[in-house]
């Protein structure tokens, strides 16, 4: 620690902090445009600029260390002026010739509101202005679909450089030209390649770059904010939901350092106009072929009619990918009350089981935990499409220090280096049985990470694979006292909480692709489940937000809400329980999914012991403990979990891994219905056939 | 006035040959192996004691740079850099060292590398140094022939050279972002802290000289630090190469004592003023980023360090530009306004914004459009500009425009004031049809 005196105030810094950390530790407010705590420094902004004694002149407070100040003559310790008549000064002169060539569009800036040189200007600008000349124009670029260009305003800070060289990782985004004809540009004014690069918009200070599918749409000051989760993926980020009325207007990360950092997937921030698409608002009936408008009492009268017929092993219920936990507890209760055991949330057919322990299906090692591990084996994942923040993680770790990673798998981008071991699960093998040369980097790591994806869990082979897997695990060691190195990377945002309720088949029930097969079942709910083709025959319930493939096989539609529009729990990928908060309410005769289920009890006769929320939460408490604590990880048993997992039997077969997610813009019913993402995807894949040709 | 004896560049005007024999015969590579063996530390305290400072234009004492170097290395090695990027207007020595004393200029970077532990040295060149890049190849190619440098030359130091040619961006001249091109990187300062003594080029220990900075060490050592520090004026001692441009009857290159007073430099080198003493309007002592200095103020100044600075000036590179009472000296700092503007890198903001505005005010008032109020306003800016940089561009784009207002802020009045009296309409704009 290291005495420094800021603004007259004397105080204790770590050596290695910058004057600008320094200051804020003392209560000193320094403007900045260019710093940003994630990216590298760059002090080229030069708005933060503070007084150290003795020193000729001012200096750049975020790159100058505590350190590099020299103590007084006396051995004093070095003192910092942030409010000096010098530093105004200077400030004043900076915020001067940022302005001068920046256009005067604040009234029709989207930035407007919620504009760093707008709020700084406050403190630091003068009122008029003394540039008579004319001022630059630059023109505007493309850069892609979702980020929209005003390169009259740019300040030059190259955040959005920073961020998507070192955190996105591609080198899409460069300066060409010197002095003042610098532009920030991409170059062929091609679009960018990173499915991270919407958050630029964020940490643009001013409104150069702002959101193409958000202009003009709304103010900042009208909006209300909520915070919530993602369910875009099973990653979980953290998300502020801005809402204007009934309209959700845009998403926007918060700040979660044990998941997302700060930044969101172009998914997860662009679905928006997703959730007004292709809704479903009121019940439908299917008759004669054709799916006509119902009202509530009649649709459950007709799945009553149903469900009466039919014996309980001949009806089954499959909950879907966004499913909330209270809704699919809800669909279990009744399950159970009609005596049905043919359950399922494994609509893409994963091998994972909580018989076999939470440990077994969770990814052990945490998403921060990913910058303690000192070598990584990805097993039949692309976490990039999968889970991209996760990815973002495995990156920065990169980025730390020399990190053998190795892939089993397709060879992708993954946008850092690593050694492609193999395709299929006979390099899996050869790895375990440490015949492979990266056996060795495994062995020698104190931490070691596997991380198993559902590419290598939804084959007829994955039992003999996922056995495999902890086998490395066990090998390697990835299992110790204070580490666990074994972890399942899920696609699903509701996989991990359908797990932990049990939400599969009972004994003697069928999983859900014998429940999908033709002739398995009369009567099959599906919850939100639109990821899997169900054969002709059976009497299907959809109950859903979007007319999605699940819609279009229904006989009775039961109109749900989705992720913004209720208050549910998810647990992400980690085994973490986070709360999803209602920011709008579900359209026209839609209601959240409990209740829809709660009432449909009602009809089919066994009522559910729940009549509100509260009530329902409760019961779900007391059934499993561990939903009661948000935002943390149940402890669970890595050793006996391996264990269990070790034995799981069969032959693995000599097939290569593919990712489930093929096209990362169209992964759920609410991305499918998204306009932004279905421009996203197909420019992607013109992008992919481009580069296959 | 510098006696020929007391001659480091004997060879400036190439009146001789530049190859490797012919420098030997002027004293090139004459006992440098015996240099060698007295020690890193013989060599370092040698420099510190000749007082010899940096020929760049900052004058840093090139000893004390050396010895900022750390001692022992802690795995990573060390570098010499040398700055042969001179693209500062009016400068023109390093290229006649480059071209007729190339030997001189190799063997400093050898005695220098061997100081500060360095078994690599990078010579950037200036991108439009074609012939020069030429000519000090083919001389580092005789050096390596005859075994003087090397991995196992004879002086027993294993020593490489390396010339890179940049691209020819002034800013490349700045020691931090002439490394970051070197690295392959823009040219673009860095940010300091951390110097480039502990992290330089490639992250490792460096030392960024001026080419005659290096040049001048080998004779230095030879004949001694009391030699060197003999000649000139406390403080400011040695020789120096001066390069007079401008409004003189015979512009020249001109190796002389320090502190030499100005009067004396033009009268026997440059056959005097054009038109006289009295038609001497100002002179401009260092290159183009440093103030310009009156005719009253430079006439019988001494041509060092401390005292141009105390004429609000320096000596900078010594590129004299000497102006007579025919420049139109409001353009003039205009047009080195205009190259400030250009040369700017774009990276920080003062320097970025305000070196397009100054230019931009001056060149009106060159022709006297603008307001009496807006010569306050060009300080201020100025001043804006100055010292809130990363790296020395901004001040160096300062200074030139404080030194007219200084000095000659009457001139840019009365420049306003006959606009004014005799006011010429903008012409209309008319649509580009």
């Amino acid at each position: 620690m290291t005495k420094i005196i800021v603004d007259g105030i004397e105080i204790e810094v770590p050596a290695e902090y910058t004057l600008l950390q320094a200051c804020e530790q003392a209560g000193a407010e320094i403007p900045r445009f260019c710093y940003h705590e994630r990216l590298s420094i760059a002090g080229n902004c030069r708005m933060c600029l503070v007084e150290i004694k003795g020193a000729p002149k001012p200096v750049a407070s975020c790159a100058w260390g505590v350190r590099d100040c020299r103590p007084g003559p006396n051995g004093e310790p070095p003192e910092i002026s942030t409010k000096s008549a010098t530093v105004k000064k200077a400030r004043e002169g900076v915020m001067e010739f940022l302005l001068i060539n920046h256009p005067l569009d604040c009234p029709i800036c989207d930035q407007g509101g919620e504009c760093d040189l707008q709020d700084q200007a406050m403190a630091y600008g003068v009122d008029s202005t003394r540039f008579h000349e004319n001022k630059r124009a630059v023109e505007d670029k493309y850069i892609g679909p979702l980020v929209q260009t005003w390169m009259n305003r740019c300040i030059h800070c190259t955040r959005c450089i920073r961020f998507v060289t070192e955190v996105a990782g591609v080198p899409d985004l460069g300066a060409i030209g010197r002095g003042e004809d610098m532009e920030i540009t991409s170059y062929l004014e091609k679009a960018m390649s990173s499915e991270l690069q919407s958050n630029v918009t964020d940490l643009c200070p001013v409104g150069a770059l702002t959101s193409k599918p958000y202009a003009y749409n709304a103010r900042p000051w009208e909006l209300t904010k909520t915070e919530s989760v993602d369910v875009m993926d099973a990653v979980g980020s953290a998300i502020r939901v801005d809402s204007r009325g009934r309209e959700v207007m845009r998403v926007l990360p918060r700040v979660n350092e044990a998941i997302n950092e700060e930044w969101i997937s172009d998914k997860t921030r662009h679905i928006a106009d997703g959730l007004r698409r292709q809704r479903l608002d009121r019940p439908y009936i299917r008759e004669n072929g054709k799916l006509r408008a119902a009202s509530w009492p009649e649709a459950f009268a007709a799945i009553a009619k149903a469900v009466s017929a039919a014996k309980p092993d001949r009806i089954g219920a499959i909950a879907g990918d966004l499913a909330a936990v209270e809704e699919m507890f809800a669909l279990k209760s009744l399950m159970d009350a009609l005596g049905v055991k043919n359950l399922d949330a494994r609509q893409d057919g994963t091998v994972l089981d909580p018989a076999h322990g939470r440990a077994s299906y969770v990814f052990n090692p945490t998403i921060e935990g990913i910058e303690d591990a000192d070598a990584i084996l990805i097993v039949g994942s692309n976490p990039r499409l999968e889970a991209s923040l996760v990815n973002v993680r495995i990156r920065k770790r990169w980025r730390m220090a020399p990190l053998p990673i190795g892939v089993i798998g397709e060879k992708v981008d993954l946008t850092y280096d690593y050694a492609h071991l193999g395709a299929g699960p006979d390099t899996l093998a050869e790895i375990v049985s440490g015949k492979h040369s990266f056996a060795k980097a495994l062995k020698a790591a104190e931490r070691p990470l596997i991380i198993v994806g559902q590419g290598a869990l939804t084959r007829a082979d994955s039992a003999a694979i996922l056995a495999l897997a902890a086998k490395a695990a066990k090998a390697f060691g990835a299992v110790a006292e204070d580490w666990n190195g074994f972890g399942v990377l899920h696609t699903a945002a509701s996989r991990v909480g359908a797990l932990d309720l049990g939400f599969v088949p009972g004994e003697g029930g069928l999983d859900a692709k014998a429940m999908a097969a033709a002739g398995a079942l009369d009567v099959l709910f599906l919850l939100g489940a639109d990821e899997i083709d169900v054969a002709p025959g059976a009497f299907v319930t959809y109950q859903g937000t979007h007319g999605d493939r699940g819609a279009h096989r229904a006989d009775v539609i039961l109109p749900g809400a989705t992720y913004t529009e209720k208050s549910g729990l998810y647990v992400n990928t980690e085994g973490r329980v986070q709360l999803a908060n209602r920011a709008a309410f579900p359209p026209g005769e839609a209601r959240e999914d409990w209740a829809v289920l709660r009432a449909l009890s009602d009809a089919l006769g066994s009522r559910l012991p729940f009549d509100n929320l509260a009530q329902l939460r409760e019961k779900l408490v007391a059934a499993h403990p561990h939903f009661a604590e948000i935002d943390a990880i149940a402890q669970a048993d890595g050793a006996a979990a391996l264990a269990a997992l070790a034995k799981l039997p069969g032959k693995p077969l000599n097939e290569p891994f593919a990712s489930p997610v093929t096209d990362f813009y169209l992964t759920n019913p609410i991305a499918r219905a998204s306009t932004v993402m279905a421009e996203c995807s197909a420019l992607a894949s013109g992008a992919r056939r481009e580069a296959a040709e | 006035m510098l006696q020929d004896k007391d001659r480091i560049f004997t060879n400036l005007y190439g009146f001789h040959s530049p190859d490797l024999d012919a420098a030997r015969r002027r004293g090139a590579w004459d006992g440098t192996k015996f240099l060698i063996d007295q020690g890193r530390d013989w060599v370092v305290d040698e420099m510190k004691k000749s007082g010899l400072r940096g020929r760049g234009g900052a004058g840093f004492p090139t000893g004390l740079k050396w010895s900022f170097m750390p001692k022992k290395s802690d795995g990573r090695p060390h570098y010499l850099v040398v700055n042969a990027d001179e693209s500062e207007p009016g400068t023109c020595k390093d290229r006649e060292i480059m071209r007729h004393d190339p030997h001189l200029l190799i063997e400093g970077c050898l005695l220098a590398s061997f100081g500060m532990g360095a078994h690599a040295c990078y010579v950037y060149l200036r991108g439009e140094y074609i012939a020069e890049r030429i000519a000090l190849q083919r001389a580092i190619d005789e050096a390596y022939e005859a075994k003087l440098v090397g991995k196992d030359n004879v002086h027993g130091w294993p020593f490489d050279i390396y010339v890179h040619h940049g691209a020819g961006a002034y800013i490349c001249g700045e020691e931090t972002a002439l490394l970051e091109s070197l690295e392959g990187k823009k040219g673009m300062p860095r940010l300091k802290p951390p110097f480039p003594a502990n992290v330089g080029l490639y992250g490792c220990p460096t030392t960024v000289n001026n080419v005659e900075s290096i040049a001048v060490a080998g004779a230095i050592l030879r004949r001694g630090a009391a030699w060197f520090s003999g000649l000139g004026r406390p403080n400011n001692v040695g020789t120096k190469l001066f390069c007079v441009s401008g409004h003189v009857n015979k512009p020249c290159n001109v190796e002389e004592e320090m502190g030499i007073t100005f009067r004396e430099l033009i009268d026997k080198h440059c056959g005097g003023i054009r038109g006289g003493w009295d038609n001497l309007l100002a002179v401009i002592p260092g290159g183009s980023s440093v103030p310009l200095v009156p005719a009253e103020q430079i006439a019988d100044a001494y041509m060092d360090f401390d005292t141009l600075r105390g004429l609000q000036s320096g000596l900078g590179t010594a590129a004299v530009i000497v102006m007579d009472k025919s420049t139109d000296i409001v353009r003039a700092i205009a047009r080195i306004s205009y190259f400030y503007k250009h040369e700017s890198c774009g990276q920080c903001t003062p320097c970025r914004e305000g070196t397009g505005w100054m230019w931009r005010v001056l060149s009106r008032m060159a022709e006297g459009r603008a307001q009496k109020r807006e010569i306050d306003m060009l300080l201020d800016v100025s001043k804006q500009v100055e010292g809130h940089t990363i790296c020395a561009l901004g001040d160096a784009a300062a200074w030139p425009v404080q030194g007219l207002i200084r000095h000659f802020r009457h001139e840019i009045e009365k420049r306003i004031d006959d606009y004014a009296a005799n006011p010429h309409s903008d012409p209309v704009p008319v649509a580009a049809e």
